[in-house]
Parts: C-alpha cells; structure tokens; sequence
C-alpha cells in the first residue's frame, strides 16, 4: 500500500492498514542510525519547524533529531521565545510560517484539537506531536513498534496501562492503536483518574494493580502529572506510590517475561521504582530509540511523493 | 494489443549468471576484497546466486549485501502521491578498500545504479565499484556503464521488462513487454 495522508494527526482515524504499513517503515528507519553516517538525502531541501507551545525534551529532540538525518532542515519555536506571547494568534504565527515556504510543522499544544485546526487552515504537512489529553500519535506508535519488536505480534497481547488515564494522551493513542492491531488492553488507575465511558474504546477497567497485571504481557506505566496534584485526585503522591506503583514487590506478581514500559519522563519512586526502571524487564530506553525510527518514518511517509512506477526508475 | 516475449527462460539465465560469476572473478584476479552488493528488490536474489556459483568455483564465500535505495531516489518527496516503500539495507561488513560488485536486474536510466553508488559511498571507501546486471535495456539518462550484462535488449523506452525469479516470484524468467504502436 502507499501512504496517502499529508497529516499525521492521531491514532483513531488511521486503518490497520496504514498503522501496519506505518510499523514497517518506521523498522527499515531503525538500521539508518546504526550507520557510520547517521544520514540519508532522502528529505533534502524540506523545511520543518517544531512548534511546541508546552514543555518537551524527548519527542522535540527526537523530531529533530528524526529531520536532520533525514537531511532536512529543522527549526525550533518556543512559546516563551515566540510572538505568541504578544498576542499572535496560532493560525497567523502558521501563516507567516508558511509564507517562508516551510513543508512541514511539527506541533505540541496544550488544546485537544489544535493540530487538527491548523492542518485544515495550511498547506504544509502537520504532525502532531501531543495534542492536550486528545492523542500523541507519535508516541503509540513507537510503543506498538517497540511491541512488536520484544514480543513478536501484537495481535493477541495483554497490555495494561497503568496510571493517569483521565489526562492521558499516551493512554488514549495506544488504547485506539493496540486495540484495533487486536491486543486486549485494560487500564488501571484510581476511580479519580479513569474517565467515564473509557469501556466505550473496548477496554477493561481495574482498580486493583494486582488484578489488572497478573496476565499482563505488557504493564505499561503513564507517569503522574504532579503538576495536576493540586486538584487532590487521590490522597497523597506517597499513598499512589505504595497502591500503585510498579516496584520489585509487584513485580513478582507479574509473568517473568512481562515487559515494562513508560513514555518517559519518569518520576522514579512514584509510578515506578528506580530498580524496575533500570530493571532487565523495562525497555524503556528501546522505546526512545524506536522513537526516532518512528518520526523518521512520520516526516518521511508525510512529506509525500510522486513516483510514476518503481518499475520504470 | 500488448506483445510479451520471453527473452530468457530458466537454463537461460542459470547460463548467464555463471558466466558472469567467471567474468567476475577473472577481472579481479580471484576473490581477494571481494563482496556482493545487491539492489533491492531482485538485485539481491541475483547477487545471492552469483556467490552461490563463485563459492562452487573457488571453495570461498563471499560476504553479501543488500541495498534499499529508496532514501536515496531523485524523485521522492514531490508533493502528494504517496512515498514508495522503505526496506532495510544490510550491509554486515566493513566497506572500506573492498572491491565491490554492484548487482541489479535491470539497467535503464541508470539513476538507480546512482543512488546506489551514493548511498555505498556513505558507508565506507571501496577500493572501487564495478555494476553487474542480468538485463541493459538502454536508454542512459547518466553517465553509467555496466561491468558484467547477461543480455542487451534493445528496447522503446515505453517497453517494459520484467525479470521474474523463483526466490521472490516462482519461477526464473526475463519477458519484454511491448506496448502496441
């Protein structure tokens, strides 16, 4: 099949199809950063701006990093370093953007829907890089690479996630992706952090971290949002540590080749000890490298592409 | 109506390849440096059956890689359309001061027998490249000459030709399809 989207903007209105098509390019992307030259022509001469109006490290980092082996040229825009905080709107900081003749933007906002909004009103590509608590495409799809990668299918696989479902992203673009490759995922959480009606996406809700983990294949860990711990959606970030945080305890309760994963960053000692992290079961640091394969597949599947035939080149 | 011939069947093109494989090894003197480079897709097949009949003659096998060149293509990234697939490039030994056997089906424009010259050239320094294919068609867009060629076809540029193995297709046959005029 070919890849037909100008946009990659979530999970949920993607085909198995293209998400499998997806997980194969990105696998042929992996081997090009294990070269002596980390660099291919393949986007020469494309122009991508990282647009991220909320914190990151890792997935700005990563889209950079993705672009410029990929021989394109790559810009940052901050918030705190942009007009926007002079009052530019987002759609005029786009237009201007795109009358220097970008190709592609790359956006991180804290409003569900945003790149949506933006990928309606340019020519440019958008990709989103994490969309308020709507969907980070990017993100579920190089966890259900690096699945893929440890336990052979996904089809079939126990995958629990683990933590903040109520504001999560991650938990929303992995429930829509895995679910539909055919995995049986639950979640578990507080009462407090599972929002209503997530049955609804074909999952199965615990409160119990012992219940939900104990055929698990996958337990993945979403890190708690402590600058939402004002709003007191469980009593103490202790008592959440000891009830349910990943730590060598409940990791006996676990199959012993059940992996762990976690988006990063991690609060170690809260939703996950240090030594489960640094532990022979986490791939947590496979997870990042599958990462850059994964938006190295993204810029290059979305920047299009006209071949009249492989046959005749 | 659309004319198809076969240009080379199966003891064909098992004639052609051993030929080659000793054309290859009496132009570089033996197997000293020597590796296999295929493009995908078939170049690989055809790369891995020239070892195969190399390895018969001189008791020595030699390493062989595959090349994806799709990154390095001059004509992806043009808006909408669709990108072509990627697949893996796999090259398991150092390049640096071997002699290197390019090997592809077939040899058109030339622009792919480029790409991967390139794309070699971003993993080491070969001592040089020669270009192996089973078919040159003509119709050179580059400054690009094969080393080694099963057969010359002559063809109009809207032919097509079309190499069928048993690896990957199921059955070994190189066929010249014409459009009618």
């Amino acid at each position: 099949m070919r890849w037909n989207r100008k946009d990659l903007l979530g999970i949920e209105d993607l085909s198995v199809e293209e998400i499998n098509h997806f997980l194969d390019t990105a696998f042929s992307f992996r081997e090009i950063s294990t070269r002596p030259i980390k660099k291919v022509p393949a986007l020469r001469g494309k122009t991508i701006v990282n647009l991220f109006f909320e914190p990151s490290t890792r997935t700005r980092t990563s889209f950079e990093l993705a672009g410029k082996r990929l021989s394109a040229d790559i810009l940052n825009i901050t918030t705190a370093a942009s007009s926007l905080v002079k009052g530019e709107t987002l759609i005029d900081t786009a237009a201007n953007l795109e009358a220097m003749k970008i190709d592609m933007m790359i956006m991180r906002h804290s409003a569900s829907g945003a790149p949506h909004f933006l990928a309606s009103r340019v020519k440019a590509s958008v990709i989103n890089a994490g969309d308020g608590s709507h969907e980070h495409p990017t993100q579920a799809l190089l966890d259900m690479l690096t699945i893929k990668d440890k336990l052979g299918k996904i089809e079939g696989v126990n995958v629990v996630i683990v933590g903040d479902i109520l504001h999560s992203r991650v938990a929303r673009s992995n429930i829509w992706g895995l679910t539909k490759l055919g995995a049986n995922v639950s979640v578990c959480a507080p009462r407090t952090l599972i929002p209503r009606f997530i049955e609804k996406l074909g999952v199965k809700v615990y409160c119990n971290v012992y219940e939900a983990v104990r055929d698990a294949d996958v337990v993945y860990i979403l890190r708690i949002q402590l600058e939402r711990q004002k709003s007191n959606y469980f009593p103490s970030i202790r008592e959440y540590a000891r009830l349910f945080g990943i730590d060598r305890e409940k990791l006996r309760h676990l199959k012993k080749n059940a992996v762990i994963m976690h988006p990063g960053p991690i609060n170690r000692d809260v939703e996950l000890s240090g030594d489960v992290a640094d532990g022979e079961n986490s791939v947590i640091l496979e997870q990042v490298t599958n990462g850059l394969a994964v938006r190295m597949a993204a810029l290059y599947l979305c920047s299009g592409g006209d071949i009249e035939s492989e046959d005749t080149y | 109506m659309n004319h198809s011939a076969t240009i080379l069947d199966k003891a064909a093109i098992e004639r052609t390849l051993t030929r080659i494989a000793h054309e290859i090894l009496e132009r570089n003197k033996g197997i000293e440096d020597l590796c296999l480079i295929g493009i995908r897709s078939r170049g690989d097949v055809i790369a891995r059956r020239l070892a195969q009949k190399i390895e018969q003659i001189e008791k020595v096998s030699l390493p062989v890689g595959i090349i994806d060149i799709t990154l390095y293509r001059d004509d992806i990234s043009s808006p909408q359309g669709g990108q072509p697939q990627v697949r893996s490039t796999k090259i398991n030994f150092d390049l640096n001061g071997r002699k290197i056997v390019l090997v592809d089906d077939v040899l058109f424009t030339g622009r792919s027998t480029r790409a991967a010259i390139d794309q070699i050239m971003d993993f080491g320094r070969p001592r040089n490249i020669q270009l192996a294919v089973l078919i040159d068609r003509g119709h050179r867009e580059l400054p690009i000459r094969p080393d080694y060629v099963g057969k010359n076809v002559p063809t109009s540029r809207d032919d097509d030709v079309k190499v069928s193995l048993s690896e990957t297709d199921g059955e070994d046959k190189v066929e010249l399809m014409s459009k009618a005029r």
